[in-house]
């Protein structure tokens, strides 16, 4: 086990088609944000960690260089830390491991993606070999699709009661963006609508998907010293776990989900949580599709297998609820796919030092950030604390 | 108003050639004679589908090949009328996750044979659990698309 380390300030930008801005400008946005709010010297930083989708994505590799005056790296170790849909989480992980082991005291971490000067599902479809499976995938909503229906299949749950539950977490998640500033699609939804859009990959419907968003986050993570140092609001980090299978989807459950479950049960162990539902005071999980999120639920161990969404359509995971899950309107509203897992630490730390502001579950002090990566492959999962 | 900023346009076009390796190439040559090949491993006692050339489970190196069967169970499926990627055909098409009569893991392919310009006539011919049979191309060409699709037993 390393030394205590914590999260002591976050930056985000505004989400959206940011075509006001280059890529390095954008990712300045976040890094700016940061350095205002915490009042540290970018100077003190000893080291930077930067990450994004894979390089096709903008077309432009190695982008950790190309954002090295805007990370205020120059004269400094940069890493960069790759892991697909998961490489928030992993920036995350890879910050508080540099602070945990002693050799930094203070690491800025910076995730990023500008999805639409590209062609996100294209990139994405380059995630998968070209020998076998790359003709089969239908981009990322025909892998979650194809996950779906194995999971709501192999616990028989009926298909009207999975898609009244998915349409009840969109409307909610869509209300709830109204009060994060940084959301990128607010809206006001009505079942209607939900229900009768158009299919995108059955059973996943347009309001079941996150867009493509353009933004960046930044966050700095900082021992002891430094939090006494500073005297910022501290987010300990409590518990890290992450987990992967094998690389060929089909080749492991998707449904009963080992690498989620696995991932959540080492987090929880390191934080000494037993009872996740009960001692978590809100989750941000990864949701890019409205469908994955239940499936979380029940691979977190927030409730049993089969029952999120009876547990959805009860309300226990809503803002008012006993574990409210993604009060920021989560991947579903806002998803620059490499900042996307960082933004999901960001909003746990931003809760349990209570400067979650709208969107505020009153008294957080213990939440769990998660993220996931590859063609259903890997889970991440962070827990966050008011107290070390 | 807000202002409308100028935008470069740049295309990246970056051909590449993979080498298959032994096991791939013996795994098309089989589709190219209407036989889908996989490898098991004696340690794990899996069989495994394309052919691996090494073990997902124990990594260790696999030698014994096995033709498998042509028929299965639909474990997972989905549909779409929209168009992505690399996809092989035009829309709508049915995408599946098979499993292999003996084999131990989920092979990935398209559903045919079915109405697919209707998604409910879809829903009722494909469901988990449904037999599905391997279809052919005439002509084979040593390729993941030698296999068509995969249709419902009738």
């Amino acid at each position: 086990m390393g030394r205590p380390v914590a999260i002591i300030g976050s930056g985000q930008t505004y989400h959206g088609r940011r075509f006001d801005v280059t890529y390095p400008e954008l990712v300045k946005e976040a890094v700016d944000a940061l350095f205002e709010k915490t009042g540290i010297s970018p100077d003190d930083i000893e080291g930077v960690v930067s990450g994004t989708m894979p390089s096709m994505m903008e077309g432009v590799a190695l982008t950790h260089f190309y954002f090295a005056e805007v990370l205020r790296s120059v004269g400094k170790p940069i890493m960069k830390t790759e892991t697909c849909g998961s490489t928030g989480i992993s920036l995350a992980f890879t910050g508080y491991y540099w602070v945990a082991s002693g050799m930094a005291d203070l690491v800025l971490v910076v995730g990023s993606e500008k999805m639409n000067e590209g062609d996100s599902q294209a990139t994405m479809t380059t995630v998968v070999e070209p020998f076998y499976q790359r003709y089969f995938i239908a981009g990322a909503p025909g892998v979650f699709s194809m996950q779906c229906q194995e999971w709501s299949t192999r616990f028989g749950i009926p298909e009207e009661k999975v898609r009244e539950a998915a349409t009840r977490i969109t409307i909610d998640h869509h209300n709830d963006a109204f009060d994060n500033p940084y959301a990128h699609i607010k809206k006001r939804l009505t079942p209607e609508e939900v229900n009768n859009a158009r299919i995108i990959t059955y059973p996943i419907r347009l309001w079941d998907v996150c867009p493509n968003s353009d933004g960046a986050c930044a966050m700095i993570f900082a021992s002891e010293e430094m939090v006494k140092k500073y005297g910022l609001k501290p987010a300990w980090v409590k518990g890290v776990g992450y987990s992967g299978e094998e690389y060929w989807f089909g080749d492991s459950e998707k449904a009963i989900w080992q690498c989620a479950i696995d991932a959540a049960k080492q987090a929880y162990n390191m934080a000494g949580i037993t009872n996740p539902r009960k001692e978590l005071d809100v989750a941000e999980v990864y949701n890019p599709f409205t469908y994955q999120e239940m499936l979380y639920y029940e691979c977190f161990g927030f409730c049993d297998f089969g029952e999120a969404c009876d547990l959805v359509l009860k309300g226990v995971f809503s803002r008012e609820g006993e574990l409210p899950c993604d009060p920021s309107g989560g991947t579903l509203c806002t998803n620059p796919i490499g900042a996307t897992g960082l933004n999901r630490v960001a909003e746990a730390a931003l809760q349990v030092t209570g400067q979650a502001g709208d969107h505020q579950i009153p008294g957080a002090k213990l939440s769990l950030a998660h993220a996931m990566g590859g063609v259903d492959q890997y889970n991440g999962v962070m827990i966050l604390g008011s107290k070390k | 108003m807000k202002k409308d900023f100028y935008t470069v346009s740049n295309v990246i076009r970056l051909p590449h050639k993979y080498a298959a390796g032994p096991t791939f190439t013996r795994f098309y040559n089989g589709l190219e004679e209407g036989k889908i090949y996989g490898t098991s491993c004696p340690s794990c006692k899996k069989t495994f589908v394309p052919a691996r050339s090494f073990c997902p489970g124990c990594c260790a190196n696999l030698d014994e090949w096995v033709e498998v069967s042509q028929e299965g169970e639909v474990v997972s499926w989905t549909y779409t009328d929209r168009e992505f990627f690399g996809m092989p055909g035009k829309p709508p098409v049915v995408l599946a996750l098979i499993r292999l009569d003996g084999t131990d893991c989920d092979f990935l392919h398209l559903i045919g044979g079915i109405d697919q310009d209707d998604l409910e006539k879809v829903k009722s011919s494909i469901k988990r659990g449904t037999r599905v049979r391997a279809r052919w191309n005439d002509e084979k060409k040593g390729h993941m698309l030698d296999i068509k699709c995969f249709e419902p037993v009738s």
